[in-house]
């Protein structure tokens, strides 16, 4: 049996959990879902689409999470002779099976994008350096833990699934799962769109040269209904908030079309925009690598075309004003 | 307060990696070395902690002779001690990294110097395990808190702030306990000229590593095919800016 953490939104399964889900009906093994908190019955119900067998729901605290839902997961793990435990490689995905990891001394591989079983081992395909490189790897025992690496594998509803039938658990309780406590959440400021949400990115980087120089990408950004996102050479610069950086070490993003002006393409930055549909480049050097993952370019000084561009459609919309009237 | 702070020395690849003949290491004939971006703050967070509450600090890593130089950069920036778990030996995945981890502090703690603070980066740029820290925290049996962008030490506790999704989370933890931060939590400073200077002049304490076994068995590292295109450049200069907004248009971003 292979168990796979099935992450949710009150009751609706995340899609990153969808791709684990489809990543681990291809490893031959009948699978359980486990949800925690409320939603998971939910959850497990809707993931039986997914190919899920069986379901076990853990009526887990959210204010004592990591700790309580690992010790589960590694209790069910040993309980249910499961040969794996698959997660989305999310922030909690990776935290949580690192530390079933610790507590049943198992491997934990990070980030898989293939797996498949060889005797009592598993040959994997993993990603490094944030996707830039990919390691096979070989690991045995009788326990393994994996996460799948994001938008590494489409989501793909099971041809022939059945109903699921889903148990209820408490938590096994103890006071070391309870030392870390949530005190507190800080929703995001409604209105404001988040980078890894946004359909337009404004992205600059070293070439902008000064904090000031970013008033260029925020006049066009505002103009375009879009967000600022940055390299990692501007954070570090301190000319604007790591929040806003993209890469390896910030955010990813996904948006329709990323503008990315005055950036080299450094692997660090191109991990975080892989997932832009389009790219269009503005850089005063034609050989820049990052031209090499474009799919338009203007050869320029960003800060003449970025206000030209702005000034343009500025006059087309002065221009249909116009003749409305 | 004593601070631990572990890092990595990594290579620092420009726009495309490249692998060795065997397929078993990155080939750095032509790349500088770095810390890892998240161990950098996780360094700074150490000195600011300790500039703070008063105390003392080490780094600490596992690597070959070279990673000297991360550990001079750390102490240049404030760090007070070194450790250098010397090793030439390939095969350290997260488990015999923990391990060797632990090991260090438990002799470290035999010789008087408990920690209450271990900090690491949420994850090395290279391997991308998302474990170590996690791994220590259970072999010593403290509170693990990991994807930390805002610390605060308190009197025998501490608090954490993390983004998660739609927003941030307030955690708190008592001391002693594990935090693995994310770049962003601070904006690290550069090595002042004493500063490197009195770096150098302070000995860095080797304990030379067993070869380890590993579970988690690299067979080879390889590039992903590349998605190259090739480029439609619609012009030069600010003369562009008409066909641009027509592509645009043409792509929905703006209505026509």
């Amino acid at each position: 049996m292979i168990l796979v953490l099935i992450e949710h939104d009150a009751g609706e399964v995340e899609s990153t959990s969808l791709q684990a889900l489809t990543f681990a009906r291809g490893l031959g093994e009948p699978l359980r879902g486990v949800a925690f908190g409320d939603g998971g019955v939910q959850a497990l119900e809707a993931a039986g689409g997914y190919g899920i067998e069986a379901g076990t729901h853990v009526r887990a605290e959210e204010s004592h999470a990591v700790g309580a839902w690992a010790h589960a997961l590694a209790d069910l793990a040993a309980s249910t002779s499961s040969a794996a435990v698959v997660a989305a490689g999310t922030d909690r995905g990776h935290e949580i099976l690192a530390h079933v990891g610790a507590r049943a001394s198992a491997p934990f591989v990070a980030n898989c994008i293939a797996a498949e079983r060889d005797g009592d081992a598993w040959n994997l395909a993993r990603q490094r350096w944030g996707g830039s490189l990919l390691e096979d790897a070989r690991v045995g025992g009788p326990l393994t833990l994996l996460t799948v690496a994001l938008h590494a594998v489409a989501a793909d509803a099971a041809p022939d699934a059945g109903a699921v039938g889903v148990d209820e658990i408490e938590p096994p309780f103890s006071e070391d799962d309870q030392r870390v406590r949530k005190t507190a959440f800080e929703a995001m400021d409604t209105g404001t769109v988040s980078l890894g949400d946004a359909r337009l990115v404004v992205g600059g980087g070293r070439g902008v040269g000064s904090a000031e120089g970013f008033g260029d990408l925020d006049a066009l950004a505002t103009t375009l209904g879009g967000t600022v996102g940055v390299s990692r050479a501007v954070t570090s610069a301190g000319w604007r908030p790591h929040a806003e950086q993209i890469g390896q070490t910030g955010e990813r993003i996904a948006p329709d079309l990323y503008i990315a002006c005055g950036i080299s393409g450094a692997s660090q930055h191109m991990v975080g925009c892989r997932g832009a549909k389009k790219l269009l480049v503005i850089n005063t050097d034609p050989d820049a690598p990052i031209l090499a993952r474009a799919d338009y370019a203007v050869v320029g000084d960003l800060h003449q075309v970025v206000p030209a561009i702005t000034a343009e459609l500025a006059r087309r919309r002065t221009d249909d004003r116009h003749h409305e009237r | 307060m004593n601070v631990l702070v572990c890092v990595k020395r990594v290579p620092a690849p420009g726009s495309r990696i490249v692998v060795t003949d065997d397929g078993l290491e990155i080939d750095t004939t032509h790349l500088g070395f770095t810390m890892s971006p998240h161990e950098e703050c996780a360094v700074e967070e150490a000195v600011r902690q300790i500039e703070a509450h008063g105390g003392s600090s080490v780094v600490l890593t596992l690597g070959a002779e070279a990673a000297v130089e991360q550990l001079q950069h750390a102490l240049a920036i404030g760090i007070d001690r070194a450790i250098l778990l010397e090793t030439d030996a390939t095969g350290w995945d997260a488990i015999a990294t923990a391990d060797a981890i632990v090991e260090a502090l438990r002799t470290e703690a035999a010789n008087g110097t408990p920690f209450h603070l271990l900090l690491f980066g949420n994850e090395a740029a290279d391997s991308g395990d998302y474990q170590v820290a996690v791994r220590v925290a259970h072999a010593l049996g403290m509170p693990c808190v990991s994807g930390v962008k805002s610390l605060e030490v308190g009197d025998g506790t501490l608090s954490a702030r993390r983004d998660v999704r739609g927003g941030a989370e307030v955690l708190t933890a008592p001391l002693p306990a594990v935090v693995a931060v994310k770049e962003g939590i601070n904006l690290p400073r550069f090595p002042s000229v004493p500063g490197r200077l009195k770096a150098r002049k302070k000995e860095i304490d080797r304990r030379p590593q067993a070869a380890p076994t590993a579970r988690v068995e690299t067979v080879r590292l390889r590039v992903p095919p590349e998605q190259r295109s090739e480029a439609q450049v619609l012009g030069r200069g600010p003369d562009a800016a008409p066909a641009v907004v027509d592509l645009l248009e043409q792509l929905g971003i703006v209505e026509r």
